[in-house]
């Protein structure tokens, strides 16, 4: 049974592990704008071709 | 009506704007204008076209082109310095605001900048604040270059004196998710150690882990109890030193006593204590303050005259034009307003013929002008020709911000509406306390032993978690509701407000009429092609709005190349030329040449046309009263008192009537400092008064009154501060959105009702004195759930039943 003090313990240490990603995820704005990642995930990256010479201006 | 549906033809490719007249053609594809066709061109060279594939017309009318001179101000060191936010010797961040956004497209677009020019090094959109942050390099490109280039692609940034007071980047608000980060993460590690406890150790391993678990329980809730949960002692503490009992005393009581019992239960181990509830309960407290701290981050209800000022002006010193910032313009100094310039401070006008847009201020769309040596206050827009004028009064004394910044502004008015929870709160912890006095008491003559727990098993089994949820999701959800019904409220709180208003105030001009559309009719002979194309044409020539709705009345097909000779406009008269040598007229009577009965009809706007000598008819513009109006006012005076108050003189009286109520009252010719005193008055009476308005000179009404709503007809711009900011297209649900409002406070009574339920079902056990902790552990996240849930349910099934939307989620 004495395992069980470690799987506790490693749960925890777990738990705590998804906490600080939390913490982060707060910290670098993850939960400032919940929409326009929804929306920028699904633009297409298309090779970025050179522009014309032509260009305005 | 029949004037607007007129051209159903082919439709921009760009703007997705019906093409009135030719359509030019460019690569196979139709534009309205050149603008939008330059905007398709440059798009297309940089090989960013699938800006047209991800919505179909994207695009912004390029009609209406921004002048060139405009920005010019951002040329200077001073407004740089105030408006970029982060500089070094490269790069330069600044973050724009910018209304004229509205699909993925735009964030596409926005996001796709530095294809397009190799100076813009980021750029990065919060769709839901309609800003862009973009970092450039400020050697390549100029800040000014920057917002034409903006301009030019229809994404026109919003740069207005409010930005020049650098306020702080507005976060949401990161300590409440901290907190219910620590909250969750303890609630759940807490339940998976309690359960074994709950379904009974064996004799065997009991003596060993029930000492680990409880201990490491008490190390887990101790960051709940410091850190979590310490907004509720703060606030409990505050309450109690101003003598009133809110919500959160019994909350702070029932953490406080939870915490402290089970930390002696563990540490004296008799019992494994409730250390689940305690974290439970905080955590699903703390989820209802953040249901209700979701606002609406789109718009802002504090607007002030400052978001609405320009950032800079043209001052003349001698013969030379220097741009000055606005919050530097002294008395005596002469500024110029170019064509739909805003005037920012009181002066007096100098040179050039002032037609002054006031729709800012009053609401009134028509246009007024003002001659040489007359003052012109601040926030009329120039229509027209350049004007010179010189401040006579500095713009924070301007007329204008004095109104704003008055007493009635500055003081907050507090309403006395008190929310059902406020009311409840008292009696309840009063209820509670005797309660748990009451047991410790009975136990202490009975059984000494138990009186101890009988006191804290009531204060922790009657915590009014379930109560303290109610009214945050029931008004959260509500909030959410009403604004897909494009009703956007200012905080929950306002729904409770509104449920108890008696008494609904209006304004007339914007508010119960339509501005942006006047209805025209020509009375008189019938026009032949000719006539139509020559005052077409006259019309051409001018930019006063009336000749642009006779432009749009007579339609594409009259659009004409006639030559106007001797064109000449009288502002505040008419216009007048020569086209194939005959002289047309056309403007008011007076002009004209009409004489006319000395009793004029109402508000209607006529307008002459004379054509050599022959009077052929005029224009009518009628003001149009909202679709509907006539039910909405109906369905309101059901339950609530009218009021009207107009600015105009009471012309229109008699037609509005007929609409209102009898017993209601009108007045007319009210200043905004009459419109301010007469709410005042009504709440002296006792009245719960609501304010809907529109126009600057509202903002004092709708800021005394108990809620203010402000029509606007495109939310994105100017609306002065208030409680509710209102789509005008939802005006017709008026009177469903306060029942509504009333539905609501009945599903926060009813499940007031519930969580009392469950409250009975423990105090029966804490009372015993026999109150275990599996029960309160299991009745305390169930209790909160069905209160969340039932709220959440009712609130979104009513919304539905009153017709709020039609379309489903």
């Amino acid at each position: 049974m004495t395992i069980l003090f470690m799987l506790i313990g490693i749960s925890l240490l777990l738990a705590l592990g998804f906490l600080l990603a939390f913490v982060w995820s707060v910290k670098s704005g993850q939960m400032e704008d919940d929409y326009t990642p929804s929306v920028r995930i699904l633009f297409e990256d298309k090779p970025h071709i050179k522009p014309d010479k032509s260009q305005s201006e | 009506m029949k004037v607007l549906e007129k051209n159903i033809q082919t439709a921009c490719f760009h703007c997705g704007d019906n093409i009135n007249g030719k359509a030019l053609l460019f690569n196979q594809k139709s534009f309205c204008c050149v603008g939008c066709q330059g905007v398709y061109n440059l798009l297309s060279q940089h090989n960013l076209c699938d800006y047209y594939s991800l919505e179909s017309s994207p695009g912004l009318s390029q009609k209406n082109p921004v002048s060139k001179v405009k920005f010019s101000y951002l040329e200077e060191e001073e407004i740089q310095k105030q408006l970029i936010q982060y500089r070094n010797e490269h790069t330069s961040r600044i973050t724009f605001y910018m209304p004229t956004m509205h699909c993925s497209s735009c964030i596409w677009l926005l996001e796709s900048l530095y294809k397009i020019e190799p100076g813009i090094i980021h750029s990065r959109v919060d769709f839901l604040k309609k800003q862009v942050s973009i970092s450039f390099n400020h050697g390549i490109l100029s800040l000014r270059q920057l917002v034409e280039l903006l301009s030019s692609l229809g994404y026109e940034p919003s740069l207005s004196m409010h930005d020049l007071s650098k306020k702080k980047e507005q976060h949401t608000n990161r300590r409440l998710l901290y907190q219910m980060g620590v909250a969750g993460f303890a609630f759940g590690n807490i339940m998976l150690i309690s359960f074994p406890e709950y379904f009974g150790l064996d004799s065997f391993s009991r003596q060993s882990f029930s000492r680990l678990f409880g201990y490491l329980n008490l190390v887990l809730a101790i960051p709940v109890f410091l850190y979590a949960s310490q907004d509720y002692f703060i606030s409990a503490y505050k309450s109690i030193k101003r003598g009133i009992i809110n919500i959160d005393f019994p909350l702070a009581l029932g953490i406080l006593v939870m915490f402290f019992r089970s930390s002696y239960e563990v540490i004296s181990q008799t019992g494994i204590g409730f250390f689940d509830t305690l974290a439970g309960l905080v955590f699903f407290l703390l989820l209802g303050k953040w249901v209700q701290q979701r606002t609406i981050d789109t718009l802002s209800f504090e607007r002030d005259y400052t978001s609405y000022f320009p950032v800079a002006v043209s001052v003349l010193r001698g013969e030379l034009e220097q741009t000055v910032p606005v919050t530097q313009l002294k008395i005596g100094d002469r500024i110029l307003i170019r064509n739909n310039e805003i005037i920012p401070a009181d002066a007096i006008l100098l040179k050039g013929t002032a037609q002054i847009d006031f729709s800012f201020v009053t609401g009134e769309n028509n246009p007024v002008s003002k001659v040489f040596g007359e003052v012109i206050y601040a926030g009329g827009r120039q229509v027209g020709g350049s004007l010179e004028l010189e401040v006579s009064k500095s713009v924070s004394q301007s007329y204008l911000t004095q109104l704003w910044n008055s007493d009635h502004f500055s003081k907050q008015t507090e309403s006395k509406i008190q929310s059902f929870q406020t009311i409840v709160s008292k009696y309840f912890t009063i209820t509670l306390l005797i309660l748990a006095l009451g047991s410790a008491l009975f136990w202490l003559w009975f059984d000494p032993s138990k009186s101890m727990a009988a006191f804290t098993s009531v204060l922790i089994i009657a915590c009014p978690c379930a109560l303290a949820l109610s009214s945050p999701f029931a008004l959260g959800n509500a909030m959410r509701m009403l604004g897909r019904a494009k009703f956007y409220l200012k905080s929950p709180g306002v729904i409770e407000k509104m449920a108890k208003i008696n008494h609904l105030v209006f304004d007339k001009t914007g508010t119960l009429t339509q501005t942006s559309i006047a209805q025209i009719n020509f009375e008189g002979a019938i026009l032949s092609k000719n006539e139509s194309q020559k005052i077409a044409a006259l019309c051409q020539h001018s930019v006063h709005p009336l000749s642009k709705q006779i432009l749009h009345f007579l339609g594409s097909s009259n659009s004409s190349r006639l030559l106007v000779d001797d064109f000449a406009e009288v502002p505040g008269k008419g216009l007048m030329g020569k086209i194939q040598g005959v002289l047309i007229f056309i403007g008011s009577a007076s002009f004209v040449g009409v004489n006319l009965p000395s009793k004029t009809t109402g508000l209607n706007t006529h307008v002459f046309v004379k054509i050599g000598e022959n009077i052929l008819g005029k224009f009518i513009f009628a003001n149009t009263y909202r679709a509907n109006l006539s039910e909405v006012l109906n369905g309101l005076s059901v339950r609530h008192k009218l009021s009207l108050l107009s600015g105009d003189n009471d012309s229109e009286r008699l037609r509005l009537a007929a609409l209102f109520p009898l017993d209601a009252q009108m007045l007319f010719e009210m200043s905004p400092a009459d419109k301010m005193m007469y709410i005042h008055q009504l709440k002296e009476n006792g009245e719960r008064v609501c304010m809907i308005g529109d126009g600057l000179n509202d903002a004092g009404a709708l800021k005394v009154a108990d809620i203010g709503i402000s029509v606007s007809e495109d939310t994105a711009h100017f609306s002065p501060s208030s409680d509710v900011i209102m789509d005008a297209r939802s005006f017709e649900k008026l009177s469903r959105i306060f029942q509504y409002a009333k539905n609501t406070l009945s599903v926060i009574y009813a499940s007031f009702a519930i969580s009392l339920l469950y409250n009975l079902v423990g105090l029966s056990f804490a009372v015993q004195g026999k109150l275990s902790p599996i029960i309160a552990a299991v009745l305390m996240p169930i209790s909160s759930i069905s209160v969340i849930l039932f709220t959440t349910l009712a609130t979104y099934l009513l919304a539905r039943k009153n017709k709020l939307f039609n379309n489903l989620i």
